[in-house]
């Protein structure tokens, strides 16, 4: 009987010659991909599900999949893994389920939580991460994840192997994006944070005193007449009664100010912001991502470099972008470097930061893996951290010969000084020996 | 042991940056309440986040499309999922296949279940399951028998849907639609390659709803109301509230009208007077926080704008389907009363559009200014209306069989409208715009997607010749590679592109691909597909012209227009 992996052993067996660089074609390398490689898709929802499907068919068999929602009826012209009897259950549960009762032979673990509520050493067992979220903020936040496990060299060159490959997807009605972030090599999601544009907010002053537009009245009654009737209750979108309070204030107004247009659709759509999203856009999108996710594991062909935009909304355009790197960049740069001796109290340290020609930081607050070693301001931390600044650098950072330490604080020249955070790889080395690599105390 | 493999990317060269209009959403990653259940008495709430894109009319013109799917493997299937989901009305799949063991590694919509069983059955028992409002049935023959034999059968479809088909049989299919005004779309998937192509005589657009259109303000020729309106206003006024809300549509307007009194009725024209005009606002300002003076300056290219009618919009005036005559479609009917209306009450101009803009200003006057928008659309809106009554009684028709609504959709979007047509596939394939396909032969950009173009008919020639594709089976690559290039090499000869050769890498890459549907693929293609399909059903949004190559390697795509 022909294989299973018939189509796919075309690109995976054979040799050719528009493939990645080291491309080894054969029986191996597929046998591989399914064994040893895995891959988690964060979100199981448009995007999620359509990934979950193009992986499962593209030789992977090891995948995981997080999110923290449950299915709702609108997810249903597109998320097509759901059926109407499974409104209410876990995003994740349902599509991982779905997905192995069509594909046999693919393992797919769910995980119905937040993703900040997974450990880093889960994240850092999977061997590419694939996106398909709805938010900066959740990017945000696996960007920085994938982009800690990176490591420089001496020559602040990254060490292959702590590079942790990201795909990620984005859409919204007929357009969307696809990108390969290879951390350290690539672009990271904050190198180009700037490519997403902030979002629209309307002034207090119209929404208060001369709304025009049905959009004003909505968010008059959301933002302002809600605390004012309903002081201390907070606001939740997903209350039909509250959503129903919401239009019916929005109306009242629209109606005095004689601003035609507020419909119970558009106050949905203004308070939950919601986004336009149909099937195809994310099928599109998915598929990309997928087909790159592909082409990184095996180097069965040459990788998106690196970034695609897709619009469909005037016949169909897409462009490919090759975005540079942010060499300074907080979250995949290698940091300022600094070698400081395993004496040095956290005091020291800050002081030292003041006169570095690179930083010329003052009134610095000194973050190690998210923990605050001390806090500048408000008081109150200030006090709670204030016993830390006479211990050594070396064992607030755990003896560690080396690490990443954050700092913010105020920097720049005259009258440019301004608040800013920056990225420290520190180095020990033990008084009076010019050696770096010292484990045990000094 | 791991593989994993990276491309060194090295040297990277210019950047420029992309403005991404995304708005993305803020989500709070705090856990959410478990979802209240909506309320299963409201089935538009599946397609609520469509509709936002759409609208009713959309969907309803949705739901009462019947599509017709050729060959159900994953191109095919990926395609019509789509649709399904969205609520298209009926589709009946046509393959006439059994499910192997190789269609469970690329096919979502198969399962060890259906080994042996016919294809189409499993697909449409798939699709079934995914909205049950849809019909969805299927027919166990193979498609090219009914193209050969009962290529009737198409005429009762609103579109067909034709994938994996190769060239032979593409153009049968492409005449039987044509001759039946069924719509068609081809769709194609090969290794990292593929295509989609529409295949419809003509196409006419009214809401295209692109994403960037000039508003219609008519700041330089304000109608009478309008400019009674301004005169009302000073821009000199003390009371420092009224003069920060004062909407920069006036500000402009007058602003403009002072502009051509001192310039002998000539508009700002070159950079310096542009400046110059700028200034002039700036002028006016008397407060750093006066934000309807900021948007005045940065609305103030809306000025410079040439006034009257678009070219794409006079070539459909001048289109000789405007000359009307019985038999003539709604639209082309209301063209001929565009028309008119343009060289007579319009002076020059289309109906106004009627809506403007949000812009800092007091609700009083934004509200009263947005009403004379309104009423000066509606007074167009009904000339345009009386015209296209008289037209139709004029050609023997019934005055009153294009409705209100439709008239008024047309004025509103008279600016936008696009014709879309498509040429026979045969005319393409036997004689190409030469001029262009020698511009993406040459084109680094157009490479890798002419080549493909080129070697996607080199493959099916080659089949015809060989029965079976290039590198389809192992053993014979050398010679397939040799054969392929020749094929290609005649087949760019015939083209009229003598000389012109496809890269040796390209060429073998198409050997290596063999003829497979990899999913992935399949799924892009049946994205774009289905997108497509959906513009075309609900008549909103403009379809693609020409033919979409997709290049999966490193996913430069292009759109080629032949």
């Amino acid at each position: 009987m022909a294989s299973r992996s018939r189509d796919l052993d075309k690109l995976l067996l054979r040799p050719g010659h528009l493939v990645g660089p080291s491309f080894e074609p054969g029986t191996q390398l597929r046998d591989d991909l399914q064994e040893y490689v895995r891959i988690l898709v964060v979100g199981a929802g448009g995007l999620g599900c359509e990934l979950l499907k193009d992986l499962a068919l593209s030789g992977f068999r090891n995948l995981e999949v997080i999110d923290m929602d449950r299915i709702e009826v609108s997810n249903l012209n597109r998320q097509f893994l759901f059926r109407l009897e499974d409104v209410g259950e876990p995003k994740a549960q349902v599509a991982a389920k779905r997905v192995m009762e069509r594909v046999s032979g693919v393992n797919i673990v769910p995980h119905f939580c937040r993703i900040e509520e997974k450990e880093l050493e889960f994240y850092s067992e999977f061997s590419i991460i694939v996106l398909g979220l709805d938010s900066i903020e959740a990017r945000s936040y696996i960007n920085a994840v994938a982009c800690g496990f990176l490591e420089y060299d001496s020559n602040d060159e990254p060490l292959e192997e702590t590079v942790k490959p990201m795909v990620d997807g984005g859409t919204e009605g007929f357009k969307g994006h696809a990108r390969v972030i290879l951390p350290g090599m690539t672009p990271c999601f904050e190198c180009t944070i700037w490519l997403f544009p902030p979002q629209v907010k309307f002034p207090l002053c119209t929404l208060a005193e001369t709304p025009r537009t049905a959009a004003h009245c909505i968010e008059y009654a959301h933002l302002i007449k809600w605390d004012e009737v309903h002081s201390g209750k907070s606001f939740d979108p997903d209350n039909p009664q509250h959503m129903q309070w919401v239009y019916s204030e929005a109306v009242k107004r629209a109606q005095l100010f004689g601003i035609p247009g507020v419909t119970y659709t558009l106050t949905q759509g203004v308070v939950k912001n919601i986004i336009p999203a149909i099937a195809s856009t994310n099928a599109i999108v998915s598929a990309t991502c997928a087909l790159e996710t592909l082409k990184i594991a095996s180097g069965c062909s040459k990788t998106l470099s690196n970034y695609l935009t897709y619009n469909g909304v005037e016949g169909l355009h897409t462009k490919v972008t090759e975005f540079v790197r942010d060499k300074d960049c907080l979250v995949c740069g290698p940091g300022i470097f600094m070698e400081l001796e395993t004496s040095v109290t956290l005091k020291m340290f800050i002081d030292q930061l003041e006169d570095h020609p690179k930083l010329l930081m003052s009134g610095a607050s000194v973050t190690v893996r998210g923990k605050n070693l001390y806090m500048a301001a408000p008081p109150l931390l200030e006090e709670m951290t204030r016993s830390n600044l006479g211990l050594p650098l070396f064992e607030l950072m755990d003896k560690s010969p080396t690490g990443i330490v954050h700092v913010t604080g105020t920097a720049g020249k005259g009258d440019k000084r301004q608040s800013c955070l920056r990225k420290l790889r520190v180095a020990f080395k033990a008084d009076g020996i010019a050696d770096t690599d010292m484990a045990g105390g000094g | 042991m791991l593989l994993l493999f990276f491309t060194k990317l090295g040297k990277l060269i210019a950047i420029y940056k992309v403005q991404i209009e995304a708005k993305t959403k803020v989500t709070c990653l705090f856990p959410q309440p478990h979802s209240w259940r909506r309320s299963m008495a409201e089935p538009k709430t599946k397609y609520d986040r469509q509709l936002r894109i759409w609208g009713e009319q959309g969907q309803a013109a949705l739901e009462k499309a019947s599509i017709c799917l050729l060959n159900c493997g994953p191109t095919g299937s990926e395609t019509i999922k789509n649709l399904v989901l969205g609520g298209i009305g009926s589709i009946t799949v046509v393959d006439g296949s059994k499910v192997e063991n190789g269609d469970l590694g690329n096919n979502f919509m198969v399962s060890e279940t259906s080994l042996g069983q016919p294809k189409a059955k499993c697909v449409c028992a798939f699709l079934q399951e995914l909205n049950d409002a849809v019909k969805a049935k299927f027919i166990e023959e193979h498609p090219i028998t009914l193209i050969e034999t009962n290529p009737s059968f198409f005429s009762q479809f609103t579109l067909v849907v034709a994938t994996q088909l190769v060239e032979e049989s593409m153009v049968k299919l492409d005449r039987i639609c044509r001759d039946a005004n069924v719509m068609l779309i081809f769709a194609r998937s090969y290794g990292l390659s593929g295509f989609v192509r529409i295949s419809v005589k003509e196409h006419a657009v009214i809401e295209s709803k692109p994403d960037h259109f000039l508003d219609d303000l008519r700041l330089i020729s304000p109608w009478p109301e309008l400019k009674k309106f301004t005169e009302k206003i000073d821009l000199d006024t003390s009371d420092t509230v009224v003069h920060k809300h004062i909407p920069y549509i006036l500000i402009l307007v007058k602003i403009a009208e002072e502009w051509a009194k001192s310039h002998g009725g000539r508009l700002p024209s070159s950079r310096e007077e542009k400046k110059e005009f700028k200034e002039l606002i700036k002028a006016k300002m008397v407060a750093t926080d006066e934000d309807n003076y900021k948007e005045a300056i940065e609305a103030s290219f809306k000025v410079f704008a040439s006034q009257g009618i678009s070219s794409d919009l006079k070539r459909i005036l001048d289109d000789p389907c405007a000359e009307v005559e019985s038999g003539a479609s709604d639209f082309w009917v209301m063209v001929a009363a565009l028309k008119e209306f343009i060289a007579n009450e319009g002076g020059g101009e289309a109906p106004l559009e009627g809506s403007i803009p949000d812009m800092t200003s007091s609700t009083e006057l934004y509200i009263n200014l947005q009403k004379h928008y309104q009423a000066k659309a509606e007074t167009d809106f009904l000339v345009v209306e009386q015209r296209v009554r008289n037209i139709l009684k004029k050609i023997g028709r019934d005055p009153y069989s294009i409705s209100k609504t439709v008239i008024k959709s047309f004025c509103k979007n008279a600016r936008k409208l696009t014709v879309c047509r498509y040429k026979l596939i045969e005319e393409e394939f036997n004689s190409p715009v030469l001029p262009e396909l020698q511009k993406y032969l040459t084109d680094e950009e157009y490479s890798v997607a002419v080549g493909f173009y080129i070697l996607l008919r080199a493959v099916d020639r080659f089949s015809a010749n060989y029965n079976t594709f290039p590198g389809q089976f192992d053993g014979a690559m050398d010679e397939d590679i040799s054969r392929l290039k020749t094929t290609a090499v005649s087949l760019l000869s015939d083209l009229g592109c003598n000389g012109s050769t496809l890269t040796e890498d390209l060429i073998n890459e198409m050997c290596r691909y063999g003829a497979a549907e990899l999913h992935a693929v399949a799924a892009y293609i049946g994205g774009v597909a289905s997108q497509e399909i959906i513009k075309l059903i609900t008549r909103q949004f403009v379809p693609m012209s020409g033919t979409f190559i997709f290049n999966g390697i490193d996913h430069k795509s292009q759109l080629l227009s032949l």
